[in-house]
């Protein structure tokens, strides 16, 4: 049996998505810059994709510009608004202690080349608040960057008001929304968003295609050189089958967006109330300003990648925060941030639930995390410490 | 990162996991920050042959499994071979580890050599040199492991 929970890593591909990309992969090959009817024809289907986008996250069909991914958009999103604002003397740059990598470094990137960065911190939930952007905000503040919706803890920022404060100063605002899109409503024009990512593949598109909203009010540089694609931003033939696959899977999502967050909902919750039932644990996020599908739950005494690797000979697939698991050797920045201690951020499981998720996965999971956490305090010289205590 | 089956083998099935009341020597080391510590029981005859280890490990699958190898090689054993244990033969036997995991491996091989220091004090006995353990060295080596992921991901 294979319960997999680690949606926020990425999904499965809908059958919805599937059946939008595969006549372009077969019939519609055709390159949209060619000028023969099969080119014209993918420029017609590419174009398509571009408007439904637009329309599904309040833009234009002239502020999309496809993308590989995410971390491609946060970093053009970033590195251009920095380049802007350093052209008129503002080297200043804002965003938050909890970002994913992909921004974070871009920003470090920056800092090197003599840009000064503010992190703001976050409260224990992972929360930051519009007063402290609005305090943040200096005159040579070139951008603000904040996630929509934290990738490990679930966390929802409130973006509308972050970009409400940014543009009432006339700041530039930047949000990856990589985990919100598709999950929880999201419209630049009505959040004050002048700068979005988005990847398809976390609403059940494919992988390696994303987007980058850049409000046409902004100068947007180029990205890459080689040819007029994405209005001469980015040359190289677009990935038009995976681009019609994005909009189908978000058209697909947005349109289901409440009855699924509803159904995740209900989900996640029993979830976070069964695993809490289990002595020593704690649920990192804020339990209501979050995700519908994210669990993040810390057990004291255990190691995450040991977790992980038993969650795993048990079919189930999850994710830590955990040094081992993250690719270095620290463990979360985001647990870290949010104030604990090494030892306990050691501990994490994140399980991310999607529409098709079903309750007896759910509770397949309650049955096996508990014994397992049992078993590895049982030879956990940490664990004994705390319980002999 | 992949885990040699023999990894898994020991992770899933640990050997000589436990605590011994009456243990001729004790150590732990390692720290929580890191994410690993081994606790590691000695019982030891007249004879100076380890009749019998057990370990208690907070930590990842691999210190899991360094710790249970550890304890196999040294079982049955006499103290003055417990003491030439080095961190590779654990690599070796376990048929590789991870680079970013090597650590956990030197980690074992402290475990083993702090027992036996214990197992020399509590006699009022001075450990032998070999016994003696720098404190930090799955420390300079998890740092060192740290440098080359900054390296590789610098040269990326």
């Amino acid at each position: 049996m294979t319960v997999y929970a680690d949606n926020a890593a990425t999904t499965k591909v809908s059958d919805t998505a599937i059946a939008a990309m595969l006549p372009i992969l077969k019939d519609n090959y055709g390159n949209p810059s060619s000028i023969h009817h099969v080119g014209q024809e993918a420029l017609k289907i590419l174009d398509g994709a571009r408007a439904k986008i637009a329309s599904l996250l309040g833009a234009e069909p002239k502020e999309i510009y496809f993308t590989s991914g995410g971390t491609e958009a946060d970093n053009w999103a970033i590195t251009s608004a920095a380049t802007n604002g350093a052209k008129e003397g503002k080297k200043h740059l804002i965003s938050t202690t909890i970002e994913h990598h992909a921004v974070l470094h871009a920003l470090k990137r920056l800092e090197k080349n003599g840009f000064e960065v503010t992190l703001l911190e976050v409260d224990s939930n992972g929360l930051v608040t519009p007063e402290q952007v609005k305090a943040a905000i200096r005159p040579d503040t070139a951008l603000v960057t904040i996630m929509f919706a934290n990738n490990e803890i679930g966390t929802v920022e409130p973006i509308a008001e972050i970009g409400a404060v940014c543009r009432e100063a006339g700041v530039p605002f930047h949000t990856d929304a990589v985990q919100a899109v598709g999950h929880i409503p999201v419209n630049v024009k009505e959040q004050n968003i002048d700068m979005l990512s988005l990847a398809a593949h976390k609403f059940h598109g494919a992988k390696g295609v994303g987007v980058l909203y850049y409000s046409k009010k902004l100068k947007l540089n180029i990205f890459q050189e080689g040819g007029a694609q994405e209005r001469g931003k980015r040359g190289g033939t677009e990935n038009v089958a995976g681009i019609v696959g994005l909009a189908a899977a978000l058209e697909e999502s947005v349109a289901n967006i409440s009855e699924n967050a509803a159904k995740v909902t209900v989900l996640r919750d029993k979830l976070i109330a069964g695993l809490t039932k289990i002595e020593r644990s704690r649920l990192n996020g804020d339990p209501i300003k979050r995700l519908p599908g994210n669990v993040n739950v810390c057990f004291e005494g255990i190691e995450g990648e040991s977790l992980l690797l038993m969650l795993d000979m048990q079919g189930i697939c999850a994710s830590s925060g955990s040094a081992c698991t993250s690719g270095s050797l620290d463990p979360s920045h985001v647990l870290l941030a949010i104030g604990l201690p090494h030892e306990i951020a050691h501990g994490s499981l994140r399980l991310s639930l999607s529409e098709y998720t079903t309750e007896a996965e759910i509770d397949y999971i309650l049955e096996h995390v508990a014994p397992i956490v049992e078993r590895l305090r049982s030879m956990s010289p940490v664990w004994a410490k705390i319980v002999n205590k | 990162m992949a885990y040699s089956e023999k990894v898994m083998d020991h992770f899933k099935n640990p050997r000589n996991v436990g605590v011994i009341e009456d243990a001729s020597g004790v150590a732990e080391v390692g720290n929580a920050k890191c994410g690993d510590i081994m606790k590691m029981y000695l019982k030891i005859d007249g004879n100076e042959t380890i009749t019998d280890v057990k370990f208690n490990t907070f930590g990842c699958g691999a210190a899991i499994a360094t710790s249970s190898m550890a304890t196999e090689l040294i079982k049955g054993r006499s103290v003055a071979d417990a003491l030439k244990l080095t961190n590779s033969a654990v690599v070796e036997a376990l048929e590789g580890l991870p680079p970013v995991k090597i650590h956990c491996s030197v980690l074992a091989e402290q475990a083993v050599k702090s027992a036996v220091s214990d197992y020399y004090r509590k006699r009022g006995l001075t450990p032998p040199p070999e016994a003696i353990i720098d404190e930090h060295a799955s420390e300079h080596v998890y740092e060192a492991e740290e440098a080359a992921l900054a390296a590789a991901k610098a040269e990326g």
